[in-house]
């Protein structure tokens, strides 16, 4: 589904992403970890399309360089680690949005966009919520809306940068079932960062650790998270126990 | 009150319920409008009567075989004083307040105003040049809009090359710095003229505060190519618009070409804004508090914002224009003085009243 060769990202003068080459097949959860400044954030912002790179990157086996903004985005939703959640925007007009890519410039959504908008709320269980605003949601609320919003673009692959930095315990493992529920049903391909190890490695069918802008590891959580790996790239010192990954005070 | 929202057991308040639905909303504003042309029309010195005034109006339509009361002076005074203001009047209005509430989107910032990349300033240099050195006919011809026109135009475009060359990572606040500082330096320019013809002061100062004198549709029909590109432009792009509040980063990976977008959106408010100050000088305040009134009673989205913007501002700005030429009869208020005036308060009310009504 996602074919990377030789990519690199130049910002400030610096390759932040450094000839990575990745492949990433259809259904599959690849999450890059990897310390601070690795380059995962701009690593994904490069899959859509967001920042000139160099390299190829081939989304179902078409060459990004070539598609349309529009197509792009018909192909891959993109959630950024802290979006913009408009206070006074309901919930269902924020959904719509999603449906952007497949509204011409000047048109209006159809019945068909109001139908997976309305099926992209009753997904994430934001039906009852869909006429409230933003700016009255909590944590976990506005990310399933932002998930929803995600989900009514209808591409076959998703982004998400950091999906659950700013949510608790519960509300983190709750946003992740969701969206693995949603790759198993909808059949997407899934491509995240993520800081914290063990739930990375806990829901991605594979990890990618990046650092210096480049992959140094990949593999099953088994291959990836283990002691010396992140002693090295992380500077932690952590003791991991059947996947789970612990930090130990120096 | 928005703490006990947060709660997870607290009922999810009904769809738009502390709105109501768009149609409404619509057809409030367009009584508001109706009204506001109403008493434009019938409020003067000379009384001609509502009844008399629409008895006029419908004998122009064929085949209703209505006669008009009126007679030749009443009729001159309807057609040729009050309805041209009148129509300057909206379309002034709505050009302020859906430029600001375009400018508000484009730059995610809740203050900026129609004036925010310097269009005042460059407008305000212009018309002082026409009135220092337009020898005397700067009020008689069309010299003074020109130029008005022309120096708000120069600004802006002054505003954006210095903002993009500022570079994409630093976003629209470049723009926004890059407008401050354009603005400094037109203000700069504009006094350095007037000081140097100080016998223009008070006409420079008369044209800032602003005004809605009209010689008959002249004004209009000079204000009205622009009023319709600019107007149609902005109300074609709401849902854009939109999209633009999410930020440059997820309106691009939602398929929109940001740049070229928020380009195309800020000629045409700035071609808009641009006319309503040549013909009517700086109407402050307008282009803030009419967006921000629509939006803490309609709702955020500016498929509602820029469409109700137009109508509200258009007649917010006549209603202002009958007290500022009946509240000191028969001298004149300048109209920026009226708008911030009745303004200021009536916003704080509304301010307040949407607060409590928890739907900030």
């Amino acid at each position: 589904m996602i074919e990377v060769r030789g990519l690199s990202v130049e910002l400030g003068g610096r390759d932040v992403v450094d000839r990575v080459d990745l492949a990433v097949g259809e259904g599959e959860w690849v999450t890059a970890i990897g310390p601070n400044g690795a380059g995962k954030t701009t690593l994904l912002r490069a899959l859509a399309g967001l920042v000139p790179a160099r390299g190829t990157i081939e989304l179902d086996e078409r060459p990004v360089a070539r598609l349309s903004r529009r197509a792009l985005a018909k192909l891959v939703a993109f959630v950024p680690q802290l979006p913009v959640a408009p206070a006074d925007m309901s919930v269902s007009e924020y959904v719509l949005l999603g449906r952007t890519p497949h509204i011409a410039y000047f048109g209006n959504e159809g019945r068909a966009d109001l139908e997976a908008a309305a099926r992209a709320l009753a997904t994430l269980d934001l039906s009852a919520l869909a006429g409230r605003r933003l700016g009255t949601l909590s944590g976990g609320e506005r990310q399933r809306a932002v998930l929803a919003r995600a989900l009514a673009q209808e591409a076959p692959i998703l982004l998400l940068d950091e999906p659950t930095s700013s949510l608790d315990a519960g509300r983190q493992q709750e946003a992740l079932e969701l969206i693995d529920g949603l790759r198993l049903d909808a059949g997407l391909t899934v491509v995240a960062t993520m800081h914290d190890l063990t739930l990375a490695g806990q829901y991605a069918s594979r990890l990618v650790l990046l650092a210096g802008g480049r992959i140094v590891a990949e593999g099953g959580a088994a291959e990836v998270l283990t002691e010396a790996l992140i002693g090295e790239h992380y500077g932690a010192r952590v003791r991991v126990v059947e996947d789970a990954v612990i930090p130990v005070r120096r | 009150m928005a703490q006990a929202e947060r709660l997870p057991l607290a009922p999810a308040r009904p769809r738009r319920a502390a709105r109501g639905p768009a149609w409404a909303w619509g057809a409030g504003a367009a009584a508001f409008l109706a009204a506001a042309v109403a008493t434009g029309l019938l409020v003067g010195p000379v009384d001609l009567g509502l009844g008399a005034i629409g008895r006029e109006v419908l004998s122009h339509v064929p085949f209703l075989g209505v006669r008009s009361d009126l007679s030749p002076d009443e009729q001159a005074i309807l057609w040729q004083l009050r309805a041209p203001r009148v129509v300057l009047g909206l379309l002034a209005g709505a050009l302020l307040a859906s430029a600001g509430a375009t400018y508000q989107g484009v730059f995610r910032n809740p203050l900026a105003d129609p004036y925010l990349l310097g269009v005042a300033a460059g407008a305000g240099l212009g018309a002082t040049l026409a009135i220092a050195y337009g020898g005397g006919t700067a009020f008689t011809g069309d010299l003074l809009p020109l130029a008005a026109f022309a120096g708000g135009g120069v600004a802006v475009a002054l505003t954006y090359v210095i903002g993009r060359s500022a570079g994409a990572a630093r976003g629209t606040a470049a723009y926004v710095l890059a407008g401050v500082t354009v603005t400094s330096f037109f203000t700069a320019l504009q006094t350095f003229f007037q000081q140097r013809h100080a016998e223009t002061l008070q006409a420079v100062y008369s044209w800032i505060l602003g005004r809605l004198d009209t010689s008959g549709w002249h004004d209009v029909t000079l204000l009205l190519p622009y009023a319709g590109c600019s107007l149609v432009a902005l109300l074609l792009h709401r849902r854009l618009l939109d999209v633009l509040s999410l930020g440059d980063d997820e309106a691009a990976a939602l398929g929109v070409s940001v740049g070229r977008v928020r380009l195309v959106l800020v000629v045409a408010a700035t071609l808009g804004t641009a006319a309503a100050v040549a013909v009517s000088g700086l109407i402050g305040f307008l282009g803030v508090i009419v967006p921000h009134t629509v939006r803490l009673l309609a709702g955020g989205s500016y498929r509602l914002v820029v469409p109700l913007s137009v109508l509200v501002g258009g007649a917010f700005l006549v209603f202002a224009d009958v007290i500022a030429r009946t509240a000191i009869a028969p001298g004149q208020l300048p109209i920026g003085v009226v708008t911030a005036f009745f303004g200021a308060p009536f916003f704080a009310i509304v301010l307040r009243t949407s607060r409590l009504g928890g739907s900030s």
